[in-house]
């Protein structure tokens, strides 16, 4: 069965049909052809899909993409102008935070989406004080990020890069 | 000895070339290339461990709207070639493992080619299966050689003398696991076929070569070189598993081959990757060490049991690194294969090191237990003066000192245990190493182009730094600017490239670069025109053949065991390797840590739980089949000393993308011991392990 559903991606408006088992991630890649989210799994186990939905973080092999008729979605492409970059993607050069650069997409948004969760105070597992805002530690981002897999094992960059753009927000 | 190079570019500490579209994500990697109108396609899988498919019912999913082909083995094409079983897909009835490809389904969206490819009825002649290594079974045979060309076995004096007439002597056994490579891009494939004239077949593959990947693509095809073209400039990660193709590429192509001019997509998916995509045999290890009071080793022999696939041979050359560590008068090493019902075993990361240096490792430290000697003394202790397996001396043999820097930039000296509050701490040493490879085949092709340098190659960066250290090598080979040369990589229309594994990609593809260099000034000078152009082969390339060419390494690890709950913490990995000249520093050190932190998970978490029952890995996706994950990992860090080759390369480099993952798992085991107690000699070290042992 299709659906016919409109989605904002990357600041562009676009009306599309999907089947209505398409997940948000394959009406992104393989109606689209946007292909900055990229699929590692397809279960939500390894984070390479993530993208902002509507300004949060999201695992768009999980999400329906008719359950989003409407939805505002961010890539890592969309981050930044052509020719410019966001201070997490620059970060993550400084960095090398990463090899292959297959979850590196995934990582960049998911990493932008912690430094707002940082900025909002939203707590995490290794949070002690739940009462204070928490700290942009090496222990709180590594936490935060590791829903994103990187066999590459960047991590130890990974984190750095995250603290320094968090730092120069 | 080689012209080496004199380092300009090489050595600097240069962002990579192809950043800026990784972190955008828009570099694309084999599935998402932009194609007109492409089909989806999904595998049919075999639900039985062995027998054979009587039936498929088709009929209905074919008539199905939007279903284009229905490939099985009762009408697929007759491949050319069927010499490599695991190549020759759908050609036949029977099925040697469970997953193994028994169809596919093309069709105009994906979503669709999946639910007709699962609803598909098959009809199966089951047959008892074997899928069960053991070190017991009677039918243990020995390969006729094992990986890389290496011989099975290899005996020199008398071990069994010099184990009963030492001092000390220690008889182990100790298992590495099964492991899945488990690349984060899929194994996928674009593939489309002109529809006119002989048939040309255009291939976007995730391959570590695109060279080697079309020549099996046409022996199985019957092509010649002139009809495929492979592009692959961006690989999401291979670590061997990308190294030579897999099923899934012969099978995307014959699904285009059905549909003319029509591209063809099909990734695997993260489940059939456990079946498909090649995985680390798991390993069994029968050490023996024969030692004086002193330490110095009399006798060393590891005697290695691993399995491969009935239906086609791999065997893990697990026992090399034994052969040439240590100095010791009596020597042996021996390979046995049991061939089971089971999915091909491939290359993963440091095949044959990175296991066989597992067993070694942790029963040196188990020796210098025994004999209250200090581990690092007693690595000293047995240096070789030369290669004991060839008798050549060392190009370069630097483990001393990567032990002793290691050991001061880590604290090694004082007590290797304590206690801190509910966590018993301990630190661990093992030693590493990687043969410095050069392949035989790499041409390099450079023409001078509006005031640029424009190599080209057909070689591949699947993380590694290609792209950004193959001009460095370039630009100090022709004496100019870096910012001056373009590496241009990833295409057959390059000329013909290596494979990138057995860290030889930076030897190989380097050494062609530098002589298509060196030939470029010898005619045209300092001062070319415009389309000047001269190429360069590896085997042009000056080649040592006197010296025994090796990298080495020092890994050390702090663990922290959880005393009531056996949890088990790495807050501290350190490496000092000694892998000749660093092309850039960045990039090296990346291939480092990544080749470390895979050893922090080969130690801890990974563990493909094999089910001899059915004949699957349980645990076939990434919830279940644990990869370390980024707070799994404390401080991780890759030094190296400043080592001078000249018998290697002209680069002066050895290669480093697999050193890194040799000998971390021994060195966490043997941190967990000295915190615990506890030697855990089957990996992983997981708590139950610890738990009731605890004290």
């Amino acid at each position: 069965m299709d659906a016919e559903i409109t989605l904002r991606v990357d600041g562009e408006a676009h009306r599309l049909t999907v089947d209505t088992r398409t997940s948000l991630l394959d009406a992104l890649r393989e109606r689209l052809g946007n292909t900055s989210p990229k699929k590692g799994c397809d279960h939500g186990q390894c984070g390479a899909c993530t993208v902002l939905l509507d300004g949060d973080r999201a695992l768009t092999c999980l999400a329906l993409a008719v359950a989003h008729d409407g939805a505002e979605v961010t890539t890592a492409d969309g981050l930044a102008p052509a020719g410019e970059l966001h201070p997490v993607q620059q970060a993550f050069l400084d960095f090398d935070a990463f090899q292959c650069g297959y979850c590196t997409p995934g990582q960049v948004c998911s990493a932008v989406g912690v430094l707002a969760e940082f900025e909002r105070g939203w707590p995490s597992h290794v949070t002690e004080d739940l009462t204070g805002r928490p700290e942009m530690s090496h222990d709180e981002v590594a936490e935060r990020m590791s829903g994103n897999l990187c066999r590459c094992a960047a991590y130890v960059n990974i984190t750095p890069a995250v603290q320094q753009a968090g730092g120069a927000r | 000895m080689t012209d080496l190079l004199e380092p300009r570019a090489i050595g600097q500490d240069l962002v990579r070339r192809d950043g800026e579209l990784k972190v955008r994500g828009t570099a694309t990697y084999a599935y998402e290339t932009p194609v007109e109108h492409p089909a989806y396609a999904h595998p049919v899988q075999a639900t039985i461990a062995r027998g054979r498919v009587t039936a498929m019912d088709t009929a209905a999913a074919e008539a199905l709207d939007g279903v284009l082909a229905v490939l099985t083995p009762f009408n697929a094409e007759r491949l050319a070639s069927t010499e490599d079983a695991e190549y020759a897909v759908l050609q036949g009835q029977d099925v040697g493992f469970r997953g193994q490809l028994i169809g596919v389904v093309v069709a105009e969206t994906s979503e669709l080619a999946r639910e007709v490819a699962d609803g598909i009825t098959v009809r199966y002649e089951e047959q008892p299966h074997d899928a069960e290594l053991s070190a017991d079974r009677p039918d243990l045979y020995a390969p006729e050689q094992v990986n890389a060309g290496h011989e099975t076995d290899t005996a020199e004096g008398d071990v069994a003398a010099a184990m009963a007439a030492a001092e000390m002597t220690l008889e182990r056994t100790y298992s590495t696991a099964m492991y899945h490579n488990n690349p984060l891009e899929p194994h996928a494939t674009t593939a489309l076929w002109e529809p006119a004239g002989d048939g040309f077949l255009t291939l976007w593959d995730s391959t570590q070569g695109v060279h080697p990947d079309r020549a099996a693509v046409c022996q199985v095809f019957g092509l010649e070189q002139e009809q495929v073209r492979v592009v692959c400039p961006y690989v999401g990660g291979g670590f061997g598993s990308k190294g030579l193709p897999h099923a899934n590429v012969m099978l995307t192509a014959l699904a285009a081959r059905a549909l003319p001019g029509r591209p063809v997509k099909l990734a695997l998916t993260r489940q059939q990757m456990f079946f498909l995509a090649g995985y680390r045999t798991p390993t069994i290890q029968r050490m023996q060490l024969a030692a004086d009071s002193r330490g110095r080793l009399s006798a060393i022999a590891i005697d290695v049991v691993e399995q491969t696939s009935k239906v086609k041979e791999f065997a893990e050359q697990t026992g090399v690194p034994t052969r040439m560590m240590y100095a010791s008068p009596n020597r042996r090493s021996t390979h046995r294969l049991a061939a089971l019902d089971v999915p091909i075993p491939s290359w993963m990361r440091a095949p044959g090191e990175c296991p066989g240096m597992f067993g070694p490792e942790v029963a040196m430290d188990e020796l210098a237990e025994e004999l209250g000697i200090d581990p690092i003394e007693l690595r000293v202790r047995n240096e070789p003066e030369v290669d004991p397996e060839t008798g050549k001396p060392w190009s370069s043999r630097n483990l001393v000192r990567c032990l002793r820097e290691g050991a001061e930039r880590f604290g090694w000296s004082g007590p290797r245990a304590h206690r801190d509050g509910d966590w018993l701490v301990g630190t661990g040493v093992a030693s590493s190493v990687y043969p410095t490879m050069r392949q035989a085949t790499s041409t390099a092709n450079l023409r001078y182009e509006d005031g640029r340098y424009v190599a080209e190659i057909g070689a591949a960066d699947l993380g590694t730094g290609a792209w950004t250290i193959l001009p460095q090598i370039t630009a100090d080979a022709l004496g100019v600017d870096v910012a001056d040369v373009d590496v241009r990589i990833g295409d057959t229309r390059y000329p013909v490239a290596s494979v990138a594994g057995g860290s030889s990609g930076t030897n190989t593809w380097g050494s062609a670069l530098v002589v298509a260099a060196r030939e470029f000034r010898t005619k045209f000078g300092a001062d070319p025109r415009d389309g000047d152009e001269a190429s360069g082969d590896v085997d042009q390339a000056g080649q040592d053949d006197t010296h025994a060419p090796y990298a080495f390494g020092a890994q050390f690890v702090e663990a922290r065991v959880n005393a009531d709950t056996g949890e088990v913490r790495v807050p501290r990995l350190l490496g000092v390797f000694g892998v000749g000249r660093v092309i850039n520093p960045r990039t090296a050190r990346s291939q480092l840590i990544g080749g470390m932190t895979m050893g922090l998970s080969m130690a801890l978490h990974e563990n493909s739980a094999w089910d001899p029952r059915v004949g699957q890995v349980a645990n076939h996706d990434l919830a279940e089949y644990h990869i370390t994950v980024n707070a799994d990992v404390g401080e991780v860090e890759a030094h190296w000393i400043d080592e001078h080759d000249p018998y290697v390369n002209a680069m002066g480099s050895k290669g480093i993308g697999e050193i890194g993952i040799v000998g971390t798992a021994a060195a966490v085991v043997n941190a967990v011991h000295a915190a615990t107690g506890v030697r855990v000699r089957h990996l992983p070290v997981t708590l139950d392990k610890l738990l009731t042992a605890l004290p």
